[in-house]
């Protein structure tokens, strides 16, 4: 028998059982009461203050979008940065990537079919999954499972676009992130993955924390840790796919890392540095949108660098304190 | 009185290289055990089959009268390693995240209760850390943090407590208080399996001694134990292993 076969079956069966009611319960939100609420949040918003910066349609979906991410990427990537797996973001969003040009080949020989995010999605949840299996079943260090995905992930998205008909400027906003280029129904999916994000998370911290810390002693108390791993490794996936329209598949990793990295100096507490790289990554979020249409700066690249401004001011006081 | 661990013809090797060869010893409910062996006798391997965090090639283990393998009930276990004073250098987790941690497994995917943060209060009340309990854990010290650990598998009610070298890196005077602590919480009835490299003070503190070197050479009540020439076997075999073989033994 082998060890990763040990482990309580509790904890997934009682998900099996809860996941899908939550779902159900999610779809229709997301459906019909969440563009009710966005109408009438921007609607006031916009009565109260009227500028272009809050009237405008694409900036609405922007800032929705965005506040999504800042919340799910930093949640997620506390866990992964403690893990020291801060780059899997960044292998699984290149391989989303090439899950994307897949999907526009596809869309311009069938037209039908223009999800290419849907391909992201399965793109990045199969390498993610693959990434897991090779993590446990080679001998080499963590971090070649890593580089392999993330050069053969961004390999298959050239190879494609090289070979089809692809408007370069379709493939530039996947890859550099494009804010004008979010439309309401994508809003929705992202409104969607956050609250699956915040809900797996919101349940599972306990077992996510306790393996993070000390993976030893989570499998001696019979958590199932392949489990877990699996689980935490599939969110990353789906929070880089949701991050990838607005940040582009080479930056995403940068919003999974650097608010967490800046909150992890702030606080000794580990519930505390959650909260604290959610509030960072709004910061960095709100404050890279504002500045990059002020500047008239691309914007994912205002995101990031407002993040690492953000860090390194953290650190420089946390330097000057000591 | 029934047995915590029962260990019955276990053998293990890593590829080619044996580790543990046909040991058989049985660990009763409450008893104080001292593993000791020289450097890569397979202390650790047999501390971790022993736990069902690891199989054996052949023969088979029990835990509380279950197969390691299939024994479910964590909450049972505590486990502080030589290896727990690396864990969390960097990550920001204070000393009651980390002995909150002992409740996990008590509540699955719902919240902590009253009930489980009393356990808590109580562990780091016991190993005498309540005030330390908001400090970042990788801020203590190494006896601070060994008890914090120690404070985890309280709060966890662990029946047995197995430890790997807890105690590398820590000061006389900590040593002194962690053996107390320990010695306290086996006269509560709690198992405890000792790996300790200082091997007077397993004989100052374990009732029964397995001496290891791949095979077991003894496995007796400490008294005994001191008459016999088990120790003296033990290491003069690893020295005639280690000429053979220097470059043999070692950690997973």
């Amino acid at each position: 028998m082998t060890t990763g076969a040990i482990g309580s079956r509790r904890g997934p069966s009682a998900l099996l059982v809860g996941v899908p009611l939550v779902l159900l319960a999610f779809g229709g939100f997301i459906i019909w009461v969440f563009p009710v609420l966005y109408d009438a949040f921007w609607g006031a918003t916009c009565s109260v203050a009227d500028t272009w910066l809050v009237c405008s349609g694409f900036l609405q979906r922007g800032f929705t979008a965005g506040v999504m991410i800042g919340i799910t990427a930093p949640i997620v990537g506390v866990y992964l940065v403690n893990r020291q797996m801060a780059l899997i973001g960044e292998a699984l969003a290149h391989t989303a990537f090439g899950g994307v040009a897949i999907g526009l080949f596809v869309s311009a020989a069938v037209e039908q079919v223009d999800h290419p995010l849907l391909f992201a999605l399965v793109a990045a949840a199969v390498a993610a999954l693959g990434m897991q299996y090779l993590t446990v079943n080679t001998d080499g260090h963590a971090d070649i499972p890593i580089a392999i995905m993330l050069t053969g992930g961004f390999a298959v998205g050239i190879a494609v676009i090289s070979y089809g008909v692809v408007f370069s400027a379709t493939v530039e906003s996947y890859l550099f992130g494009d804010i004008l280029f979010v439309p309401f129904e994508n809003v929705q999916l992202m409104v969607g993955l956050t609250l699956i994000v915040a809900a797996t998370v919101a349940v599972t911290h306990k077992q996510l924390l306790f393996i993070t810390f000390d993976r030893e002693a989570a499998r001696l108390a019979r958590i199932n840790v392949w489990f877990y791993d699996t689980l935490l490794i599939v969110l990353t996936a789906l929070v880089v796919v949701a991050a990838m329209q607005i940040l582009g598949a080479i930056l995403v990793a940068g919003m999974l890392v650097i608010p967490v990295a800046a909150a992890m100096q702030l606080t000794d507490s580990f519930t505390r540095s959650i909260f604290l790289s959610v509030v960072l990554g709004q910061v960095a979020i709100l404050g890279g949108i504002f500045l990059s249409y002020a500047w008239n700066i691309a914007t994912g690249a205002m995101i990031i660098i407002v993040a690492i401004v953000v860090y390194l001011g953290v650190t420089a006081g946390r330097i000057s304190r000591s | 009185m029934s047995q915590a661990i029962t260990v019955d013809d276990v053998s293990f090797a890593y590829s080619d290289q044996p580790v543990l060869k046909d040991v058989s010893l049985t660990v009763e409910d409450g008893e104080f055990l001292g593993l000791i062996g020289p450097n890569g006798s397979g202390k650790t391997t047999l501390l971790r089959i022993m736990l069902g965090l690891q199989a054996p090639d052949t023969g088979t283990v029990e835990l509380f009268g279950t197969p390691a393998g299939a024994f479910t009930e964590g909450t049972r276990l505590g486990y502080v390693s030589q290896h727990s004073t690396d864990a969390g250098t960097s990550m920001p987790v204070t000393v009651r995240e980390v002995v909150r941690m002992g409740r996990y497994p008590h509540a699955g995917l719902r919240p902590l209760d009253a009930a489980d943060h009393d356990a808590v209060d109580d562990a780091l009340d016991r190993v005498g850390i309540t005030e330390l309990s908001d400090r970042r854990i990788s801020q203590l010290s190494g006896g601070q943090r060994q008890r914090a650990y120690i404070a985890r598998a309280i709060a966890s009610e662990a029946d047995l407590l197995a430890l790997d070298e807890p105690t590398v890196g820590i000061d006389a005077n900590s040593l002194e208080r962690f053996y107390d602590l320990l010695g306290e919480l086996n006269d509560d009835g709690i198992t405890i399996v000792l790996i300790e490299h200082d091997i007077g003070v397993v004989v100052d503190h374990a009732e029964t001694i397995a001496c290891l070197n791949r095979e077991l050479y003894a496995h007796c009540p400490t008294d005994q134990f001191l008459e016999t020439d088990a120790l003296e076997r033990a290491f003069s075999s690893a020295r005639v292993l280690g000429a053979a073989n220097a470059t043999g033994g070692g950690r997973p």
